[in-house]
């Protein structure tokens, strides 16, 4: 007799591992089912571990810039295997604390490969390295399967990673020596990411973009300055490029690119980091045999999770944009309170905020300008300067910008874009605002505590009434 | 925190109401929709359901209590682990004009008013505090209101503890492009017709990219669950009979022929339909038992032929009332149709022009329709549906004539009006179409 649950989820990643949590609390027998590791990319190979080395960089950036507080360092330098053992250390510490939460929560962990066979029934073949107290291999039953398998780096054609000299974020973030130059394909949040972090650890950095704009999700004018500061720090940017060619030879790569006006230019560089997007892991699944509906390589659902085929369900990148660990979350919640006879709302996708890490930080919730102009808002926006803000000048970080948008009729927050330090952490704040439909005048009648950089948010608020103090 | 269910209000009027029957008993668990008791008024009954999960820790009102104000705690659910008593329900909070229910669904024929009552009194509880009117809303579901001038008071919210956001004033707002006198449907009304296919089943029978998808505003949802329920609920059949209309053609001409000009402009101008709603009126007197409307407890006999006509309008329908019909001139129906017709269009009506009726008169004979049949609108008993006038072959006394006639077909419901009490109703009301004098007298 299989083993029998009422909720089992693939993929122990952030959507996975929090559904399983979350459907335990609720009372429902649950087992996760992951072949790598806990966590998924988001804690192994993604955000977690991108942070610790750009936090790496972010502490080496400021040592050499020791002087502009009055301080004084000397013999700055960096051994890059430490660098990497640190991020490898927190992700593990990170990974084994999913463990713990897993098995506080009594969700069964499988270790192994699902395949869905229908009527429930899920078959398990081994995987390598099981952590302690993981069932195997075998057929389980539940009631109602959750696909949280996540996502892979996108392989472009002539673009194929080959884990030496083309790399994904799997081999950039594990460097055994600093490449003295780098060619970044994709200018989105892992591209940037990495331009950033190998920038500042004194790498020739080049990035290349398909698109016009940098940061192509981002408002436009978030993106310009984002660009020009890239560009101060020595970083290449070039847009509307495409690579055509890549040849590699014994320790070195020379990329053809096909430049905006049409012209064509190598360049050699020592590495090359292919960030051109994920793709959902949807293969190897048994959808198809079931006849889950799966449209352009994402799994069709519901905003409550369900596919077309009764007890199948799927969260997370798989199911579709944006690809992001926190509305994997969220929709993995949703997803289970739902099956547990909760009265949920599907997720409204337009509230998602975003953030990149680069230096510059950015970070955005809501419509861009032109998104909102184009949705038939008359808008109004507001913006307010870091160089105005005491915090800001204090930290030393006096560049950046707070961007707001409001429906002009109906004080509406529609959106939120900053860039400059510490953005990622401020943007929280607009967003409860936008969930819990605050207007400009809620906003303008909070107290912001001084001095901080979110007293820039409230300034850039009344800044769209024209009244802002500071400016 | 033990939650107070609390009376609820049937319809922005109702003050009190009677407690009819228990369907759950203390102890029992209770999860949000689940159908708690039954509150009639004099027009209606209604079940309260709850919003809230937990158990029934309560029962504060007894069953078969008459005159409960509305918003007075009648039962407390405990959540989980917690332990209610009766002390811990406040006082009744005194709430003037605050329905969150509306009003009764098989008593009222406002085209695009009506919602299953969704609110129980834990919405109620939430929307206003112990100390008094606090209505729990978004600020920008509060200014989008203002705007719009929706009165907070009258929607039931569907945020956390039934907090007002705005996509409640929004759809509080597309139920009726005019200011609300009568509660709104709430998004999360269910419809309480069987699911046919489902909307994934519609979709996947499509090429994707080959539709574009329009939400449904409050009327074309209040027109889908009305008639649904209708002709789930009501039995119909049909009754169909020529009319010759030769005379009622020429005294028409004669009619407006004869009618005074002022600045320029006849003072009325009689049309066809407004022959139809007058005839009709007269017809339901000389056949009083036809004008009535079904409701469990008994049938009600109307005095009067309130006769709605629908119009047609961007995106819906809606069928304003000529009361009294019977006692009316064609001269002052024909001006309240126009008037009417106009009105709606611009969906200016208010809903007492189109809340109740006994019957209703639909015509597509403007489009050259010969024959149809039309879906009752409770709690009218009767609708009639009218063809275009035209020039037919008849046999007559083995010759064939040349007539000028009208095709119409009577619906009825099956519950009031029999077979025969529709013959004789539609036999009247020909009787009056075909020697249309008898309408002037």
């Amino acid at each position: 007799m299989a083993e029998s649950y009422d909720v089992i989820v693939i993929g122990a990643g952030p959507g996975g591992y929090v559904a399983a949590i979350r459907a335990a609390q609720l009372g429902l027998r649950t087992a996760v089912v992951e072949s790598k590791h806990l966590g998924g990319i988001c804690l192994n190979w993604g955000c977690i571990p991108t942070k610790a080395l750009l936090r790496s960089a972010e502490v080496y950036h400021n040592m050499s810039h020791a002087s502009a507080y009055g301080l004084t360092a000397g013999s700055i330098g960096f051994d890059i295997a430490a660098v990497v053992k640190r991020s490898r250390g927190v992700a593990s510490q990170l990974s084994t604390g999913v463990g713990f939460l897993l098995k506080k929560n009594k969700v069964d962990v499988i270790w192994g490969r699902g395949t869905l066979k229908g009527g429930g029934k899920l078959a398990v073949v081994a995987a390598e390295n099981p952590p302690k107290g993981a069932l195997g291999a075998g057929e389980y039953q539940a009631k109602h399967i959750i696909v949280a398998t996540g996502a892979r780096p996108r392989v472009l054609p002539g673009l194929e990673p080959d884990k030496k000299l083309v790399w994904t974020y799997f081999e950039a973030m594990v460097p055994e020596t600093m490449p003295k130059s780098l060619l970044v394909v994709g200018s989105g949040a892992i591209g940037i990411e990495f331009a950033s972090f190998y920038r500042t650890m004194g790498a020739e950095v080049t990035v290349v973009e398909v698109l016009p704009q940098v940061l192509p999700v981002e408002d436009h004018e978030i993106a310009a300055h984002a660009l020009k500061r890239f560009e101060k720090q020595g970083i290449k940017v070039l847009t509307e490029t495409k690579v055509t060619k890549l040849d590699k030879s014994a320790n070195s790569v020379t990329a053809t690119l096909q430049l905006k006006d049409g012209k064509t230019e190598q360049m050699t560089v020592d590495r090359v980091i292919s960030a051109v997007g994920v793709v959902g892991n949807i293969e190897d699944l048994g959808l198809e045999a079931l006849g889950v509906k799966i449209e352009r390589g994402i799994i069709s659902t519901d905003g409550l999770g369900r596919t077309n085929v009764a007890g199948v369900y799927a969260i997370g990148d798989v199911a579709g944009p944006p690809m992001l660990a926190h509305k994997a979350e969220h929709e993995g919640v949703i997803c289970v309170e739902a099956i547990a006879g909760k009265h949920v709302h599907p997720m409204n996708k337009a509230k998602i905020p975003g953030c990149t890490y680069c230096n510059p930080q950015v970070a955005s919730v809501g419509l861009t300008e032109k998104k909102a102009k184009e949705a038939g808002y008359d808008v109004k926006v507001g913006r307010f300067p870091f160089i105005a803000n005491g915090k800001a000048i204090a930290l030393g970080e006096p560049e950046g910008l707070v961007k707001t948008i409001f429906d002009k009729k109906t004080g509406q927050l529609l959106g939120a874009h900053m860039i400059g330090a510490e953005v990622t952490e401020l943007i929280q704040g607009f967003v409860i605002a936008m969930n819990l439909e605050t207007t400009e005048e809620d906003l303008i009648h909070s107290v912001f505590p001084h001095p901080t950089l979110s007293e820039m948010m409230h300034e850039s608020v009344m800044d769209a009434d024209g009244r802002a103090i500071h400016i | 925190m033990p939650i107070n269910v609390l009376m609820p209000a049937l319809s922005p009027t109702m003050e009190k109401g009677n407690l009819a029957k228990w369907l759950k008993k203390e102890g029992d668990r209770v999860k949000s929709g689940d159908v708690l008791a039954e509150i009639e008024t004099d027009k209606a009954t209604m079940e309260v359901e709850a919003v809230d999960e937990g158990t029934l820790a309560k029962i504060l009102i007894a069953e078969g209590t008459a005159d409960v104000a509305v918003n007075t705690p009648i039962a407390v659910i405990a959540a989980d682990g917690e332990v209610a008593s009766s002390d811990t329900a406040p006082k009744p909070v005194p709430t003037p004009a605050a329905p969150l229910i509306s009003a009764a669904p098989s008593l009222s024929a406002e085209p695009a008013l009506v919602a299953k009552p969704i609110g129980s009194a834990a919405t109620v509880s939430a929307a206003t505090s112990t100390e008094g009117q606090r209505i729990f809303s978004s600020p920008l579901a509060r200014r989008v209101a203002r705007d719009k001038g929706i009165d907070l008071s009258k929607i039931a919210g569907s945020g956390p503890h039934g907090r007002i956001i705005l996509r409640d004033v929004e759809a509080a707002s597309a139920s009726v492009g005019v200011k609300l006198d009568a509660p709104a449907p709430a998004p999360s009304v269910k419809p309480t017709a069987p699911a046919g296919l489902s909307d994934d089943m519609v979709l996947k029978l499509f090429e994707p990219g080959s539709f574009e998808i329009v939400p449904h505003d409050g009327m074309r949802r209040t027109i889908a669950r009305r008639l649904t329920e209708s002709v789930q609920t009501v039995p119909h059949f049909f009754l169909t009979v020529d009319c010759e209309i030769g005379a009622l053609m020429k005294l028409r001409e004669e009619m407006n022929a004869a009618a005074p000009v002022k600045d320029g402009k006849p003072t009325y101008k009689i049309s066809v339909n407004d022959f139809v709603i007058k005839a009709l009126a007269l017809a339901l007197q000389r056949v009083p038992e036809a004008n009535a409307s079904w409701t469990d407890g008994g049938m009600l006999k109307h005095k009067h032929s309130d006769v709605g006509m629908a119009v047609a309008m961007p995106g819906g329908l809606i069928t304003p009332i000529i009361r009294k019909a019977e006692t009316k001139t064609l001269s002052v129906i024909a001006g309240e149709a126009k008037d009417y017709a106009a009105r709606a269009r611009n969906r200016k009506l208010k809903p007492d022009e189109y809340q109740g009726g006994t019957t209703a008169v639909s015509n597509l004979g403007m489009y050259g329709i010969k024959h149809f049949t039309a879906i009752i609108n409770p709690p009218h008993a009767t609708i009639l549906a009218v063809g275009a006038g035209a020039e037919r072959a008849v046999v007559k006394n083995g010759q064939i004539v040349v007539v000028n006639q009208m095709t119409v077909t009577l619906s009825c419901d099956h519950r009031v009006v029999d077979g025969a009490l529709g013959a004789e109703l539609l036999t009247a009301f020909r009787d009056l179409i075909e020697k249309p004098m008898g309408m002037l007298v």
